[in-house]
C-alpha cells in the first residue's frame, strides 16, 4: 500500500501541473466537502475548547496559576488540538466519502466510461479533489480555532469572572506568531493526506460493492494514521525550523 | 478494414483468459462476440481500446497500431469509439443532459447551441427525450441503457463497442434495445463489435458471429450457420438459449 500510495502521489504531482486546469471542480469540490464539514468540526471545536478549559482550570488553580488560564488554552488549540482534531474529524467525514464516491465510480465502470470518452480520470476526479482538501482543511482549521476559543471561553467564564475582550487579549498576548503559523500550516500537508488516501483508496477498489466498503472503511483508518505520524513529524521540524517555540 | 485483431493474449495471474485471438472487422459490419459467462468476452472488449493491456498481440482501429499509441494519441481515437458498458455507467452525479453533454464539451469545440442539437437528436433517437432532466438513479434499467447508447452515440463514432447491451433486461425491452441498435446502426453507418450471449439479440443486429472458448475462437460464421451447426460444443452452448428464446431463430 505504501508503493501504491508512493505512486499516486507522484502521479498527482506529475498530473496537477498539466492543463486542462479544473478550476470549476475544484471549486465546487472545495464548497461541497467544505460545507459539509462545518457542522461537525464546529460542534466538534466548540466541545474541546470547553472540555480543555475546564480540564485544565482547576490544575492551573493547584498551581496558583489561573490567570493562565486564556494563554494556556489558546496555545493548546492553536499549536496541537485545534488542527489534528478537525483533521481527524475532516479524515473521517471526507476521507471516507471520497472513497466511497470513487470506488462505488469504478465497480460501476464510470471511471472506464470517462476514460473511454478521452477524459482523464485522474486529473478529472482525483487531482481536483486532492487539490480541494489542500486548500479547504486550513480553512476549516481557522474556524475550529475560533470555535474551540469561544467554547473555552464559556468554560473560563464558568469559574473566573472575566470578560471576553480580556480573554481574546491574554489569548492573542500568549499566542505566537510561531504558534498560528505552524499550526495552520501542517493542515494543508493533513489536507493532501485526507485527499490522497480517499482518492487512492477509492479509485483502486475492486470486488464490487464489498470493495467500496472497504476503501470507505480502510480510507479512514489509514489517513486518521497518516496524520498523526506526520504531526510526529511536523511538530518536530516546527520546533526545529522555529527555535523561538520552545 | 476497420478492426483487425491479431494473436492477442491476455491472463491474470495463472488464469488464461484471451490465447491468441484474432480477427477482422470490416467497415459498417456488425460483428457479434458469443461466449459463456468469463470467457474473456468483455476482457477482449477492453483490450481493444486499453481499458486494459493485453499481454501481447496487436490491435489496429482505422489502422492504427492501439496498442503502440500514446495517451494523447489514444484519447484522440478514442473520440471515434463509443462504449456501450453493461451496466451502462452512467455518471451518477450528473443529469442525463450532463452525462449527454460531458463528452462534447471535454473533447469538441462545440457552441452550446450545437451541443443543445446533439444533445435533443440522441435523445429522441432513444426515445427519452422527457429523461432529459432527471437523473441516473430515477432511470429504470432499460432507460439507463437507451441513455448510456445515447451517450455514445452523441459523439457520432466510427466504430461501436457494445458490453452485454441487454444483460439484465426483459425479454420485450431487450428486443427493443437490439432493434434501436440496429436502427442507429443504419443512420449513422457506425461498424459494430457487440459481445452478449443473447440470441435474439444476435439475431437483430447481426452481420456475423464469433464463438469465443477458452480465450480461443471455437467458431466463426452467421448466426444461423453457427445455431445450427453439428459441432457439440456449438449445440450445447446453443441448445439453453433457443429455449430461451422460444425457438425464435427457426
Amino acid at each position: 500500500m505504501i508503493g501504491g500510495l508512493s505512486n499516486f502521489s507522484v502521479r498527482f504531482v506529475k498530473e496537477v501541473f498539466l492543463p486542462p486546469y479544473e478550476i470549476e471542480q475544484i471549486r465546487k469540490h472545495m464548497i461541497e466537502l467544505g460545507m459539509k464539514t462545518l457542522p461537525i468540526v464546529g460542534v466538534t471545536g466548540f466541545i474541546i475548547g470547553l472540555v480543555i478549559a475546564m480540564q485544565l482550570s482547576p490544575v492551573l488553580k493547584r498551581f496558583g496559576a489561573e490567570a493562565f488560564l486564556p494563554g494556556s488554552v489558546g496555545i493548546s488549540i492553536v499549536r496541537e488540538l485545534g488542527p489534528v482534531i478537525c483533521a481527524l474529524i475532516f479524515a473521517g467525514r471526507v476521507s471516507s466519502g471520497i472513497g466511497a464516491e470513487l470506488g462505488s465510480m469504478r465497480v460501476t465502470e464510470q471511471i472506464d466510461a470517462m476514460e473511454v470518452s478521452g477524459v482523464n480520470p485522474f486529473r478529472y476526479l482525483v487531482v481536483t479533489r486532492i487539490f480541494a482538501t489542500t486548500f479547504i482543511l486550513p480553512i476549516l482549521t481557522v474556524y475550529v480555532i475560533f470555535i474551540s476559543l469561544i467554547g473555552a471561553y464559556i468554560a473560563v467564564v464558568l469559574v473566573q469572572n472575566m470578560t471576553w475582550a480580556y480573554y481574546i487579549d491574554r489569548v492573542i498576548f500568549a499566542v505566537e506568531f510561531g504558534d498560528a503559523i505552524p499550526g495552520v500550516a501542517k493542515t494543508f500537508v493533513f489536507g493532501f493526506i485526507v485527499g490522497l488516501v480517499g482518492s487512492y483508496k477509492g479509485y483502486t477498489a475492486e470486488n464490487g460493492t464489498e470493495g467500496v466498503g472497504k476503501a470507505s472503511t480502510s480510507a479512514v483508518v489509514v489517513s486518521s494514521l497518516l496524520i498523526l505520524i506526520f504531526d510526529m513529524v511536523l511538530v518536530k521540524l516546527t520546533l526545529w525550523i522555529w527555535p523561538t517555540v520552545k | 478494414m476497420m478492426v483487425e485483431i491479431k494473436d492477442l493474449y491476455k491472463s491474470f495471474n495463472s488464469n488464461i483468459v484471451l490465447d491468441g485471438v484474432s480477427f477482422n472487422v470490416t467497415e459498417a459490419e456488425n460483428m457479434i462476440v458469443f461466449g459463456r459467462s468469463g470467457t474473456g468476452k468483455s476482457v477482449l472488449l477492453k483490450c481493444m481500446i486499453r481499458l486494459m493491456e493485453p499481454d501481447a498481440g496487436s490491435v489496429f482501429i482505422e489502422g492504427k497500431d492501439v496498442l503502440k499509441l500514446d495517451l494523447k494519441e489514444l484519447n484522440e481515437l478514442r473520440k471515434d469509439i463509443g462504449f456501450l458498458f453493461q451496466g451502462a455507467a452512467l455518471y451518477d452525479s450528473m443529469s442525463v443532459r450532463e452525462n449527454l453533454e460531458f463528452p462534447l464539451i471535454r473533447n469538441f469545440d462545440l457552441d452550446k447551441k450545437e451541443i443543445d442539437k446533439r444533445v435533443h437528436f440522441v435523445l429522441e433517437a432513444v426515445s427519452l427525450l422527457e429523461a432529459i432532466d432527471k437523473m441516473p438513479s430515477e432511470l429504470s434499467g432499460g432507460m439507463r441503457k437507451r441513455i448510456g447508447l445515447a451517450r455514445s452515440i452523441i459523439t457520432k463514432p466510427k466504430l461501436m463497442l457494445y458490453d452485454e447491451p441487454t444483460t439484465g433486461l426483459d425479454p420485450i425491452t431487450s428486443k427493443e434495445i437490439s432493434a434501436l441498435i440496429t436502427e442507429l446502426q443504419h443512420a449513422l453507418k457506425m461498424t459494430s463489435i457487440v459481445v452478449t450471449h443473447d440470441l435474439l439479440c444476435a439475431k437483430i443486429i447481426a452481420d456475423r458471429a464469433i464463438i469465443l472458448d477458452g480465450g480461443k475462437i471455437v467458431k466463426e460464421g452467421s448466426i444461423n450457420d453457427l445455431v445450427t451447426s453439428e459441432d457439440p460444443l456449438l449445440k450445447n452452448f446453443f441448445s439453453d438459449e433457443i429455449i430461451e428464446t422460444n425457438g425464435s431463430l427457426k
